[in-house]
């Protein structure tokens, strides 16, 4: 690996966080890309396609919950880790710190709420 | 585009209704101007915050920025003196607030340190193998050093700051005055300009803080202790086969010499002395010590240096660093004691952006949100200082020097081992974690008992034992 790197080195396919582990830690994607992945009996739902200078992880930051979903790494992939304690010492201290992911989470929940209102749409006219 | 219809809206009365805050108070609005004098990392943090937080109230700020170095120089003409390690704890921070580090930007990520003692070499590594401590230039690199393609840290956020809209103004403040109780700034050629709001971040280096006499706004400099910073050009191989992803500490028992460090970055090398009265024969010592001259080729005898300077550091904070429109940031002001000078810079700066957007911008505003966070760092530096003086006695004896290596090795060695002594090493060498939570840490039965036991098993044996002689060359493993 290039020495003037910071983060992690993940490879094609490699899991950063696996779905139903506990978690302390987001991470930013600082090359690359990753997909995050909902695993079910059923198989496997690409939940979205995230690139550098994203971030995933922070709901079991918040949540102190287990990981909702899979992230695996998509062609070579650098991610940065974000410990949990760091972040919140930080955040008691100056709240400001979490705009950039309270913004981002609310983009997510605009993508989601177009997503259900499709899938809503979708029901709806299999079923009439 | 400054809005016009709402140009004396200012931030108090568009949070009335949540704040309660009405009064015609010395407070931003829409059109403001701000001056930042200073533009390394305090002055662009503090413009890139007070835009950001503008932006989230809808408020319109001028800010221009007094530079007149060029970050893209070689040597010291564009460089802010300092050895140029990004803290492991604001690596995190600013990739949380969206800023990331670029390769161009990261001369080398470290992922471990190095302890070197004349009983032995230690390498004490991050527990997920990862590398979070960026070194850097501050400047262009050092003189006559070959360029590849490499950008200034300085350079690299003063380009946030002109992204956020910043103007960068190539010319020095010479004078500073009020009229009619706003800033004014005077200028060589004998041109002023007044402002609404000065944010002072020269650094502790700066003859601009001779400007500011006390009695226009009640600041006193902090006081100050030497460093000597110089660069060595050793080449990527060398660096990777000697120095590797680790940043290099000794303690030697040097009289005078209270830390010395040596930074991998590129293709040359950092060494960072701190202590008193550091002059040239001291230099020398050091860098004739066994333990130093393992870090170089052997066929390099004692390496010289392609740049050197000799900065002052701030060990005190400057007192009363603010006033009505007037905020002093970075180690002007306060910063934290000899460790991630950037990290207080960042501290210091968003809380006095911070202040200015949503509090006000007078004296008693800085007073009550901006002058607690330099109060904090100044009350953690007290515990530093006591920390440092206990090292100092402990790095005196021989026997305490073969305690602190025993314990390390065993820890780095055993999988699962608590690892008390590294922790708490690992955080006072990284300034990663406040002074306080390395002092609450070294308080724990375990280090304690650690400490002791293995104190007394240096008294009664010789040399450090199997487990640590396996990590006295820690510098073999770390290509």
């Amino acid at each position: 690996m290039d020495g003037t790197v910071l983060g992690k080195d993940y490879a094609d396919g490699e899991i950063i966080i696996r779905q139903g582990e506990a978690g302390d830690s987001m991470y930013v994607i600082q090359a690359g890309s990753v997909e995050v992945i909902e695993e079910s009996e059923g198989g496997e739902v690409l939940l979205a396609v995230l690139e550098q200078g994203d971030f995933f992880g922070e709901m079991a930051i918040f949540e102190r919950e287990v990981r909702s979903a899979t992230v695996r790494a998509r062609g070579d992939t650098r991610v940065l880790t974000v410990d949990r304690k760091t972040l919140m010492r930080r955040i008691q201290r100056d709240p400001s710190l979490a705009l950039n992911i309270l913004e981002t989470m609310s983009r997510r929940i605009r993508l989601l709420d177009q997503e259900l209102a499709r899938v809503k749409e979708l029901l709806a006219a299999a079923t009439s | 585009m400054r809005g016009i219809l709402n140009r004396q809206r200012s931030v108090a009365e568009k949070l009335a209704p949540r704040t309660g805050r009405s009064e015609a108070a010395a407070e931003l609005t829409d059109g403001s101007r701000v001056a930042v004098i200073g533009g390394g990392p305090s002055g662009s943090f503090f413009t890139y915050f007070l835009y950001r937080m503008a932006e989230v109230v809808g408020l319109d700020l001028a800010v221009d920025i007094f530079e007149p170095r060029h970050f893209t120089h070689c040597g010291p003409a564009g460089c802010n003196h300092c050895g140029g390690i990004i803290s492991e704890s604001l690596v995190q921070l600013l990739a949380t607030e969206g800023i990331n580090l670029p390769p161009t930007v990261v001369q080398r990520g470290i992922d471990s340190y190095v302890l070197h003692m004349d009983v032995g070499s230690v390498r004490i590594e991050t527990p997920g193998h990862e590398k979070r401590i960026a070194a850097v230039f501050r400047g262009n690199g050092p003189r006559d050093v070959e360029h590849v393609g490499w950008e200034s840290f300085d350079r690299f956020l003063q380009g946030l700051a002109q992204d956020r809209g910043a103007r960068i103004v190539r010319r020095a403040v010479t004078g500073f005055e009020w009229d009619d109780g706003r800033p004014l700034l005077k200028h060589a050629d004998g041109s002023d300009e007044i402002y609404d709001l000065v944010a002072v971040a020269v650094g502790v280096n700066s003859n601009f803080l001779r400007l500011l006499g006390a009695d226009s706004v009640g600041y006193r400099p902090p006081k100050t202790g030497a460093t000597f910073i110089c660069e060595f050009q050793l080449g990527r191989e060398n660096i990777q086969q000697y120095l590797g992803t680790s940043m290099h500490v000794f303690q030697l028992g040097l009289p005078r010499l209270e830390f010395a460090a040596l930074i991998p970055k590129g293709n040359v090398v950092t060494l960072c002395l701190l202590g008193q009265g550091i002059d040239v024969e001291l230099v020398q010592r050091f860098l004739d010590a066994p333990e130093v001259r393992r870090c170089f080729p052997p066929e390099m005898g004692r390496p010289d240096h392609v740049c050197n300077c000799a900065p002052m550091i701030n060990v005190r904070g400057a007192a009363r660093p603010y006033a009505d429109r007037f905020v002093v940031i970075g180690d002007s002001g306060v910063t934290r004691l000899y460790k991630d000078g950037i990290g207080a810079a960042y501290r210091t700066a968003k809380a006095a952006a911070v202040t200015a957007v949503f509090q006000g911008i007078s004296a008693k505003d800085f007073e009550k949100h901006f002058w607690p966070v330099c109060r904090r760092i100044e009350r953690d530096n007290a515990i530093g200082k006591f920390i440092f003086a206990f090292n100092d006695q402990l790095r005196k004896k021989r026997f305490s020097r073969r305690a602190i290596l025993r314990m390390v090795s065993r820890e780095q060695s055993e999988d699962g081992m608590t690892r008390h002594m590294s922790g708490v090493l690992w955080d006072l060498f990284t300034g990663s974690a406040p002074y306080r939570e390395v002092f609450l840490n070294s308080l724990h039965p375990g280090f304690l008992g650690g400490l002791l036991w293995n104190a007394a098993r240096s008294l009664t044996t010789r040399g450090v034992g199997p487990i640590a002689e396996e990590n006295l060359h820690g510098r073999d493993r770390t290509g």
